[in-house]
């Protein structure tokens, strides 16, 4: 084959989807009697078009980096984990609390205490539905979902309740974070850091899948678990562990979210990053690198919806016709590369 | 001769040419400047737009801000309290050029509308419901609230009146200090036409969980209560229930009679054009950004939606005595003594809290006859 296709090859699906996408969505909008072709212009220029434009996509695409790996690293190991919300949400309230124990200190020792405590909180948390599922044969993407609602319920009650600031009124928050343990943007930039967290995680994930023996025992059991029993693997480990790691991932969201974003934790910062990542760790098939890519694009359409809206009067619903157009033809593309890979 | 003909023409020439010139540029200049002074405001909603509630509430004053001249309004709905709306404040501002901004969620005061006007010192920042401290916040930030207790104690005055359980019921998102006070405006209002009225709250946690509010309704209903309130995003569900179950309502934020033509008896609505309009026209005039604005009945911020057809002649009268005196300004909903549904004295007897007392904005207690806790 060709060398230069056999490089772009693997490119050729998401452009095709991409073009359905941009066909599909609009027909839509003509239907509707909007101008499509100014539409599609604004899309691109409001994700991609400025140096704005790019920092407005990033922001919005950093903590979805983190939540996606909490679907994509236990579908390595062939659980549906749906509940990184949960995880988010009793990492973030973690991460909050450490500052309060360690008055005094100076501000990176205690972001890198926050970030274990959002880590390791967040990965029990998820881990909960590996035990549940290996020990008592509990389905796992349901039991996720639950726990995500019990663990937003806990984040509610503690945040209203013993860990309320006094002083913060009508938003109930815990006490804000005090200026040196605040995370701020990148130099040049106006995206933090969050951004950096996030792509190192998915490199890291990457690696941790694809080239060490800890990830290819993960895959096997992902691939079929009896097997992996039968082969000695420590089967029940493995998904525990791999699901420990997600729910970090999506537990350090959580707290990025209180140091970077909003300086405490209380409920504005569950805005369904949690959700949101099911869809990139799907349409990105669980491959940690292509998490970046979709993260990317999902923060994209939520900038140009926001541009949308303002220049043409769209309603906000007119960004899930086109993100739910664009997830629809990724995956039907995906579908007929394999087949045809098969073919071949 | 010829010299002085000739300057005369060139002069003459040269004043035609100019006069010519400034006919061209007048108007051009004119229309120019006028595009470019044209104020771009841009509102923000953590809602959608159609809601039957808060965001309409807010929606409404902005499509009259719509028809003035000199003003562009661009709009944005369902923005959540995140980075998203960071974003979309900057790119307001730099994709739109936007200069005043209207934040209406609360959740966006601290620390994005802060932070934004921090980073924007010359665009004004108008917010809804927060509460601008002198020295603590920034100059070019505003906030601006309505005494909204007032159109929920005439609720309570139609609500009680027209109850024959005597048992009110009131849904709540979450016990803080905004929603308490109407709760307690509520209770007071019922409490001053039927002395043996009670108020049954629930709180359902967030401000906007449609099947938990119908739920609640639901329950109320079924332990008796026959006049639904509430303080949530959108009321529709709880308006819409309660009107599928024949027992009565009252609106909140904006009218939900379209919902209930036969159960809705009044309802307590924003009327945020007031606000709206004096933030615009300074920013216009030039004048300096109002940092803290509110008001009630009296200077319009607020306003009774048209009793319903359940409201007796003699409730109507009632209600409108006291509103009356509301619009004279000389009537107090918190007065001593007062007392919480846990028995203890919060407004001693002799004293009274007005409108504007701060320690109003801290509420943190049910009064007695509220059945609740928080």
């Amino acid at each position: 084959m060709n060398p230069v296709w056999t490089l772009f090859a693997p490119l050729a699906p998401f452009t095709a989807a991409a073009g359905a996408a941009a066909l599909l969505f609009a027909l839509f909008l003509a239907a509707q009697g909007f101008p499509a072709v100014e539409a599609l212009g604004l899309v691109v220029e409001g994700a991609y078009g400025s140096s704005f434009a790019w920092q407005n996509t990033l922001s919005r695409a950093a903590p979805l980096m983190l939540t996606a790996l909490c679907v994509a690293l236990p579908a390595r190991a062939g659980l549906v984990i749906i509940g990184g919300e949960g995880a988010l949400a009793v990492g973030a309230l973690a991460a909050a609390m450490v500052p309060s124990a360690c008055a005094g200190w100076s501000g990176l020792p205690v972001q890198v205490l926050m970030a274990l405590a959002g880590f390791v909180v967040g990965g029990a948390w998820v881990s909960l539905s590996a035990w549940l599922r290996h020990a008592r044969g509990v389905n796992e993407t349901i039991s996720s979902l639950l726990l995500a609602y019990i663990g937003i319920a806990v984040f509610n009650f503690l945040v209203e309740g013993v860990l309320r600031d006094p002083a913060s009124l009508n938003k109930p928050s815990t006490p804000p974070l005090a200026d040196a343990y605040l995370i701020g943007s990148m130099p040049g930039l106006d995206v933090h850091w969050g951004l950096v967290w996030g792509v190192v995680f998915c490199i890291a994930a990457w690696f941790l899948v694809r080239q060490t023996v800890f990830g290819f025992a993960v895959g096997v059991v992902g691939g079929n678990p009896r097997a992996a029993l039968m082969a000695g693997l420590p089967v029940g480990s493995l998904i525990l562990a791999s699901c420990f790691l997600g729910g970090g991932a999506a537990g350090v969201a959580g707290m990025l979210e209180v140091a970077a974003v909003h300086g405490s934790a209380n409920a504005a910062l569950l805005a369904g990053y949690g959700y949101a990542g099911i869809l990139v760790s799907f349409a990105a098939r669980h491959n940690p690198l292509g998490i970046i890519a979709c993260a990317i694009l999902v923060g994209g359409i939520g900038a140009s919806g926001s541009l949308l809206q303002r220049r043409l009067d769209l309603p906000d619903a007119a960004t899930l016709v086109l993100q739910g157009a664009l997830f629809v033809a990724l995956l039907a593309f995906e579908t007929l590369n394999r087949k045809g890979a098969r073919r071949v | 001769m010829d010299d002085s003909t000739l300057s005369a023409g060139r002069r003459n020439v040269l004043r035609v040419l100019g006069a010519g010139a400034a006919w061209q540029v007048l108007p051009f200049g004119i229309g120019r400047a006028g595009a470019a002074e044209k104020l771009v405001v841009g509102v923000i909603y953590v809602g959608p737009r159609d809601d039957f509630g808060y965001n309409q509430a807010q929606a409404q004053a902005v499509a009259v801000l719509k028809k003035m001249p000199g003003v562009k309004v661009i709009e944005e709905e369902k923005v959540p309290e995140t980075v998203a709306v960071q974003k979309t404040m900057e790119a307001m501002i730099n994709q739109d050029k936007a200069t005043l901004i209207f934040a209406t969620s609360f959740g966006y005061f601290d620390p994005h509308v802060l932070k934004m006007a921090e980073k924007y010192p010359n665009v004004r920042f108008a917010h809804c419901g927060g509460l601008w401290t002198a020295g603590k916040h920034p100059k070019n930030v505003g906030s601006f609230f309505g005494y909204i207790d007032e159109c929920q104690y005439l609720d309570g005055i139609a609500a009680a009146s027209t109850s024959k359980t005597r048992k009110l019921g009131f849904i709540a998102a979450k016990p803080i200090p905004q929603v308490l006070r109407n709760i307690n405006a509520f209770l007071l209002g019922a409490r001053s036409v039927d002395p043996k009225a009670t108020v049954k709250v629930i709180f359902t946690g967030d401000w906007s969980l449609p099947v938990k509010e119908a739920e609640a309704a639901n329950s109320l209903i079924d332990q008796g209560v026959d006049v639904l309130t509430c303080h949530v995003d959108s009321p529709k569900v709880i308006v819409e229930t309660a009107e599928r179950r024949g027992v009565y309502s009252c609106g909140y934020h904006a009218s939900q009679a379209k919902l209930a033509p036969r159960g809705y008896l009044t309802g307590a609505e924003w009327d945020w054009q007031t606000p709206y309009m004096l933030i615009v026209k300074a920013a216009m005039e030039g004048k300096p950004m109002i940092n803290f604005l509110r008001g009630g009945l009296k200077e319009g911020f607020v306003k009774p939606s048209p009793f319903g057809p359940a409201v007796s002649v003699e409730a109507r009268k009632k209600s409108d005595t006291v509103k009356a005196a509301m619009l004279k300004g000389d009537f107090l909903i918190f007065k001593g003594p007062l007392v919480d549904n846990t028995g203890k004295t919060v407004i001693a007897a002799g004293k009274a809290e007005g409108q504007q007392d701060p320690q109003l904005e801290s509420m943190n207690y049910l009064v007695d006859g509220v059945i609740g806790q928080i």
